[in-house]
C-alpha cells in the first residue's frame, strides 16, 4: 500500500490527488501510437546489417548484390555519413564527440561491438531488407577484443580507439590508451582520517554490464522531402536531442528538421540516443524521397543499444569507536563500451553522498572496452556505486554493533553540509526518510527467520533541472489547452496539467494536454533526469501565472477598474462588488480582446536531490542459492508527490529493476565478444511470480528549489535495491555477495567457500 | 515473391479475409496489414506477452503463431476488449489502479487478464503472478497491475497480509 | 573576495589549496584572476570562450545558467562541477 507521510504544507488541491491519467484510455484500448505503430503511404522497410565481430578492422563492404536485389530501394554504409572531425560538443547536457557519434551510427573503419551496425538497407518489406542486408559482403580484419576494463588498461591492451588519450580536466596523456578519462574528488585528508577510525572496512566489488530492458524495442521513420525538410516519428525520450543529434551527425541545420513524438514504451535512460534515425533519414533520401520505417529486433536492442557499465569497484571505510565516519575512499572503473562515455562521474557523485564523512577521496576511470557504447540507465552508475558503498556501511555498522538504520541517522546528511565536491545542500530529507523507515511495520517486525534475512541500504540522486518549454491558451468554456515538449513516459500529461491547474485554482478536468513537436514548442530537454515533472511542471506553473495575468487585464476592462484591483481565488475574479468565475470571463473573452494565451520557458538553477531508504527480507535456498523477495519497502523523499499513485509507481519500477541487476540480470559474452544471452529468456528480467506487492512510504519535505516543493523522483528508487538485497542475503547466510548478479550459482560457491 | 494464401478468420467479432505469405505471423499481420496495432512486438519469440491474443478463447502469443493458422477461428485482440457501450472492467481497473506507466506492455496483459478471469473469475494473488509470468514490463514492478486484475475480479486489494 | 573552490584535479596549480579567494565579478573574471597568481588554471576550466564541455559552474549553491559570464558577489562561493544530468 501507499502511505504519504504529511509534512508537507497542506492545502493543495489538486496536487496530491489521483486524476485517471489524460492518456489512460488509449492506452488501455491499444490505440496510443508508439514507435512503431506509424504506417506511412508509400512505405518502405529498412533492416540493418551488424558486425558478428567484436572488434575488427572494415577492409571492404561490397554492397552491389544488396543494392540489386528485387524490392531493395537504397542501401547506405558510413560513406553516406559525412565525416565528422573529432570535437567534443554538449549535446543537451551530455557531451559527446561527434565523430564517436557518427562512427556508432554505422562503423567507418572499425567495428567496436558485436552488433555494431555496418551498413542499411531499404526495401519493399522488411522480409526483402533482411534478405538484402545478408547479401552485403563485408571484409574484416578481425583483432582481439578487449572486454574487461582490467585487461583493457593493461599496458599491452590493445587499443580500440588510436586517438584516445586520458583526459583528466582539461588536460590529457601523452600515449594511446583505452582509459578516456581520470576522475578525481577529494576533500581533507584520508590519511588522516583513517588514523582517526576504530573500525576500517575495505572491500573490493565487481558488477555485471546490465541493460535497460525497456520493452518497445527502438523504432524511427524519417520521410525527406525533395528540399530537403526532415521529418522523424519516433519514440524517443526527447524529441529536440534526437533534432540535436540527427543535425550534428547528417551535417543539417536545425530548423531543416522536425521530430515528431510517438508514445514510447519504456526508456530509462536508453532512448536519449539515436541509433535509427539518421539511418532512416538517410536511407529516405536515398530511395527517392520514401518514406523509411526502422525497428530493431530484441537481439539488436539487447546487443547494440543502450546496457549500463559493468564496474570494478574498492570502497575503504573507517568509523571512530563512537560510529562516527572519519574517512571514506573509493576506486571506481567504469565500462564505457566501444566509446568514451560512462556514467563514473555521477557515480562518484552518489558513492558517499548520504553521509557526512570529513576526509574523502574519489578516483574514477572511464575504459573504453569492445562492447555496445553505454547510454544513461535510470540514475546512472549509481546502483553499482551503491551496492559497493552500503555494502561496507552496513558490515561497519554490525562490526559497531549499531543498528544500520541508527548508523546512517548518526552519520546522515542534512542541510547545509557539504557534497564532496563542496557544494553544500539546501533542504534535504535524508534523515526524515530515514526515520520513517524506522517507523515501518516492516523494520519493527521480528527478524524473518532461518535462511532469511533483511537488508537496508540508502541512496542519493541529484536529479537534474533543464530546459523546459509549455503554453496553453484558455478556451471560450472556461477549460485550457496545455501544449508542453515532455515526452510521457509514465503519466507525466497529468502530473505537468495538475501543476497548471493548481496554480489557476481549477480541477483537473479542465486542463487537457498536449504534447507537441519540435516545431510547435519551445525548446524542451528530455524526459530523463527525473525532471520533467520538475521542470516542466514549473513552466506549466509559469504559464499559470501569466493566464492569471491576462484575464485579470480583461476583468479589470469589464469592470472598469486597474488589473490591479482585480484579485483571483478559488477560481473566481474579484474587484469590489464584481465577481466573475473563470469560466464566466473566459466566454468574455471574445469582446474584451480575443484570446488569451501564455508560454514560458524555465531552465532552473537548482533542484533538489532525492534520497531513498529500501528495506528487503529474502529468503535463500542454501541448496540451490535461490533467493526469494518476501517483503519489499521503499522509502523515499518526494518533496511534494504531485500524483502519487504514479510516484509510488516510480518506487516500485526501480526496486524492480534494481532487484532484477541485483539478482539475475547480466550480459554474458563469449571469448570473443559474442553476446550470448541477446534474448529475455536468458537476459532474465524479473517477472511477477519473482516479485512480492511492493510497499511504498513517501516522505515530503519540500524542496526550496521549486514553487511546489517538487523533487524529481524517477531515478533514485533504483540507487538502493541491490545494496538493500546483499545486506538482506548477508543476513540470510553470513556471507557478503561482491559480485552482481548474486545469481544462485555464485551464492552456492560463496556458501562453499565459506564452509572451506 | 511468396505466393499468397487467402484467410478468413473472424477478428475482433468481424468476419474477415486477408491475404499473407506462409511465412508472415498472426502479430506482422494483425500490425502490417490490418492496422491493428494495439498489439505490441516486444521480443517476436514467445518471452514478453507484449503481443497477447486470444484464439478461440485461448491466450496465445500472435508472434508465434502463423497467420495462416488462424483460417476458421475466432481472434480477439485489444482493439476488441472494450464493448460499445464503454472499457471493459480490466481497462477501467488499470486506469484507477494506475496500472501503466508507458502502457507498451498493456495491452498484452489486459488480454491475458481477460483469459485469466474467463477461465477463473477469482483468483488469488499467487494464481494472478503465476498466471502472468509470460508478460514482462519492465516499468511497474507488477505492483499496481496485479492490484487492478485483483479488483477486476472484485477481490480485495492490499491486504497482504505479513506475518 | 570570492571563495572558489579548485576541483581535486586543478589542485596540483594551487599548490595543493582546496579553496582559493579571487576578486572579479564574474566566474571568468575569477578565473583570469587566478589565473595570474596559478597560471595554467585557466586552460583547464574554459575552452576558447566557453566552459569546458562537461562543467558546470555553481555560484552560491545555484548552477550558472550564464556560464562564465554568471555574476558573484564579494562573499560568493563558487565550484565547478561534472554535469549530472542523469536517465
Ligand atoms: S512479441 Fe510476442 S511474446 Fe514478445
Ligand atoms: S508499463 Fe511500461 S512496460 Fe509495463
Amino acid at each position: 500500500m501507499t502511505q504519504t507521510e504529511k509534512t508537507s504544507r497542506p492545502g493543495f488541491r489538486v496536487i496530491g490527488s489521483s486524476p485517471l491519467r489524460q492518456d489512460g484510455v488509449e492506452k488501455v484500448t491499444g490505440r496510443a501510437r508508439f514507435g512503431a505503430d506509424i504506417h506511412l503511404p508509400g512505405l518502405l522497410i529498412g533492416a540493418v546489417l551488424r558486425s558478428p565481430h567484436a572488434h575488427a578492422r572494415i577492409l571492404a563492404i561490397d554492397t552491389s548484390a544488396a543494392a540489386a536485389y528485387p524490392g531493395v530501394k537504397a542501401v547506405v554504409t558510413a560513406l553516406d555519413l559525412p565525416e565528422l572531425e573529432s570535437k567534443i560538443a554538449d549535446i543537451g547536457e551530455a557531451s559527446i564527440n561527434q565523430r564517436y557519434q557518427s562512427n556508432n551510427i554505422l562503423a567507418r573503419d572499425k567495428v567496436l561491438y558485436f552488433g555494431h551496425a555496418v551498413a542499411a538497407v531499404a526495401a519493399v518489406n522488411g522480409h526483402v531488407a533482411e534478405a538484402a542486408a545478408a547479401l552485403i559482403k563485408v571484409d574484416y580484419e578481425v583483432l582481439p577484443p578487449v572486454l574487461d576494463v582490467r585487461a583493457a588498461m593493461a599496458p599491452d591492451a590493445p587499443i580500440l580507439l588510436e586517438e584516445l588519450r586520458t583526459a583528466e580536466l582539461g588536460d590529457h596523456g601523452t600515449g594511446p590508451t583505452n582509459v578516456a578519462a581520470h576522475l578525481l574528488l577529494e576533500t581533507g585528508d584520508i590519511a588522516r582520517g583513517f588514523e582517526a577510525a576504530a573500525v576500517v572496512v575495505e572491500r573490493a566489488f565487481t558488477t555485471a554490464m546490465v541493460h535497460q530492458g525497456y520493452i518497445e524495442p527502438h523504432a524511427a521513420t524519417a520521410q525527406v522531402e525533395a528540399d530537403g525538410q526532415v521529418t522523424i516519428w519516433c519514440s524517443t525520450q526527447g524529441t529536440f536531442g534526437v533534432r540535436e543529434q540527427v543535425a550534428s551527425i547528417l551535417r543539417l541545420p536545425l530548423s531543416r528538421i522536425r521530430v515528431v513524438p510517438l508514445e514510447i514504451g519504456g526508456g530509462f535512460g536508453g532512448k536519449n540516443n539515436v541509433y535509427l534515425e539518421p539511418l532512416a533519414v538517410l536511407l529516405s533520401r536515398k530511395s527517392g524521397f520514401r518514406p523509411v520505417k526502422l525497428t530493431m529486433s530484441r537481439k539488436d536492442v539487447l546487443a547494440a543499444t543502450g546496457p549500463t557499465s559493468g564496474s570494478v569497484i574498492t570502497v575503504k571505510l573507517g568509523a571512530d569507536a563512537a560510529g562516527k565516519l572519519t574517512a571514506a575512499q573509493a576506486t571506481l572503473i567504469y565500462e564505457a563500451g566501444a566509446y568514451p562515455g560512462s556514467p563514473v562521474g555521477s557515480a562518484m557523485d552518489v558513492i558517499f553522498t548520504p553521509y557526512r564523512i570529513p576526509h574523502v577521496r574519489i578516483d574514477g576511470y572511464d575504459v573504453v572496452v569492445n562492447k555496445p557504447h553505454t547510454a544513461a540507465y535510470r540514475a546512472p552508475g549509481g546502483t553499482n556505486a551503491a551496492f559497493a558503498a552500503e555494502s561496507v556501511v552496513d558490515e561497519l555498522s554490525e562490526r559497531l554493533g549499531l543498528d544500520p538504520i541508527a548508523f546512517r541517522l548518526l552519520n546522515g546528511v542534512h542541510e547545509g553540509n557539504r557534497k564532496v565536491d563542496g557544494v553544500a545542500f539546501e533542504r534535504i530529507g535524508l534523515l526524515e526518510t530515514l526515520e520513517a523507515a524506522q517507523s515501518t511495520a516492516h523494520y519493527r517486525a521480528a527478524a524473518p527467520g532461518r535462511h532469511r534475512g533483511r537488508g537496508v541500504a540508502a541512496g542519493f540522486w541529484g536529479n537534474y533541472g533543464g530546459k523546459s518549454s509549455a503554453s496553453a491558451s484558455v478556451n471560450a468554456d472556461g477549460t485550457i489547452s496545455l501544449i508542453e515538449g515532455s515526452v510521457d513516459i509514465g503519466g507525466s500529461r497529468t502530473s505537468i496539467a495538475m501543476q497548471l491547474a493548481e496554480t489557476l485554482e481549477l480541477p483537473i478536468e479542465t486542463v487537457r494536454t498536449t504534447i507537441a513537436d519540435t516545431d510547435s514548442i519551445g525548446e524542451t530537454e528530455g524526459t530523463y533526469g527525473s525532471r520533467t515533472t520538475f521542470a516542466t511542471g514549473w513552466a506549466a506553473y509559469e504559464v499559470g501565472q501569466k493566464l492569471k495575468v491576462g484575464l485579470k487585464e480583461r476583468a479589470a476592462h469589464l469592470w472598469g477598474v486597474t488589473a490591479a484591483d482585480v484579485d483571483y481565488a478559488d477560481g473566481v475574479f474579484r474587484s469590489g462588488a464584481e465577481h466573475m468565475t473563470f469560466a464566466g470571463l473566459a466566454a468574455q473573452m471574445d469582446g474584451t480582446g480575443g484570446p488569451v494565451v501564455a508560454s514560458a520557458s524555465v531552465q532552473p538553477s537548482s533542484w533538489g536531490p532525492g534520497f531513498a531508504v529500501h528495506i528487503v527480507d529474502v529468503e535463500v535456498d542454501p541448496e540451490t542459492g535461490k533467493v526469494d523477495i518476501l517483503r519489499y519497502t521503499a522509502l523515499q523523499d518526494a518533496g511534494k508527490a504531485v500524483y502519487p499513485d504514479y510516484v509510488a509507481g516510480q518506487m516500485q519500477g526501480g526496486a524492480a529493476q534494481g532487484i532484477g541487476w541485483a539478482l539475475h540480470e547480466e550480459f554474458i559474452y563469449d571469448g570473443q565478444g559474442r553476446l550470448l544471452n541477446a534474448n529475455w529468456l536468458d537476459y532474465r528480467m524479473p517477472v511477477s511470480l519473482d516479485l512480492p506487492f511492493i510497499e511504498t512510504v513517501i516522505v515530503e519535505v519540500p524542496s526550496p528549489s521549486h514553487p511546489y516543493g517538487v523533487r524529481g523522483v524517477g531515478e533514485v528508487p533504483i540507487v538502493p535495491p541491490a545494496a538493500a538485497v546483499a545486506n538482506a542475503i548477508y543476513r540470510a547466510i553470513g556471507v557478503r555477495l561482491t559480485e552482481l548478479p548474486m545469481s544462485p550459482g555464485r551464492i552456492v560457491a560463496a556458501l562453499r567457500a565459506q564452509d572451506r | 515473391m511468396a505466393t499468397k494464401t487467402q484467410v478468413e478468420a473472424v477478428i475482433n467479432g468481424e468476419p474477415i479475409e486477408f491475404l499473407c505469405e506462409p511465412r508472415q505471423s498472426l502479430l506482422e499481420v494483425l500490425r502490417d496489414t490490418l492496422g491493428l496495432t494495439g498489439s505490441k512486438e516486444g521480443c517476436n519469440n514467445g518471452n514478453c506477452g507484449a503481443c497477447s491474443v486470444l484464439i478461440d478463447g485461448a491466450l496465445v502469443n500472435a508472434c508465434l503463431v502463423l497467420a495462416v493458422e488462424i483460417q476458421g477461428r475466432q481472434v480477439t485482440t485489444i482493439e476488441g476488449i472494450a464493448t460499445p457501450d464503454g472499457l471493459h472492467p480490466l481497462q477501467q481497473k488499470f486506469l484507477e489502479h494506475a496500472a501503466l506507466q508507458c502502457g507498451f506492455c498493456t495491452p498484452g496483459f489486459i488480454v491475458a487478464a481477460k483469459a485469466l478471469l474467463d477461465r477463473n473469475p477469482d483468483p488469488s494473488e499467487a494464481e494472478v503472478r503465476q498466471w502472468l509470468a509470460g508478460n514482462l514490463c519492465r516499468c511497474t514492478g507488477y505492483d499496481h497491475i496485479v492490484k487492478a486484475i485483483l479488483a477486476a475480479a472484485d477481490r480485495p486489494t492490499g491486504a497482504e497480509a505479513h506475518p | 573576495m570570492a571563495s572558489v573552490w579548485i576541483p581535486a584535479l586543478l589542485r596540483s596549480l594551487t599548490g595543493g589549496q582546496a579553496t582559493v579567494s579571487a576578486t572579479g565579478t564574474s566566474v571568468l573574471a575569477l578565473i583570469d584572476d587566478l589565473d595570474t597568481r596559478y597560471p595554467g588554471l585557466r586552460a583547464r576550466l574554459v575552452d576558447g570562450d566557453r566552459l569546458r564541455p562537461g562543467l558546470a559552474v555553481v555560484v552560491d549553491g545555484k548552477t550558472g545558467r550564464l556560464r562564465l559570464r554568471e555574476p558573484v558577489a564579494e562573499a560568493s562561493e563558487v565550484h565547478f562541477v561534472a554535469t549530472i544530468s542523469g536517465g
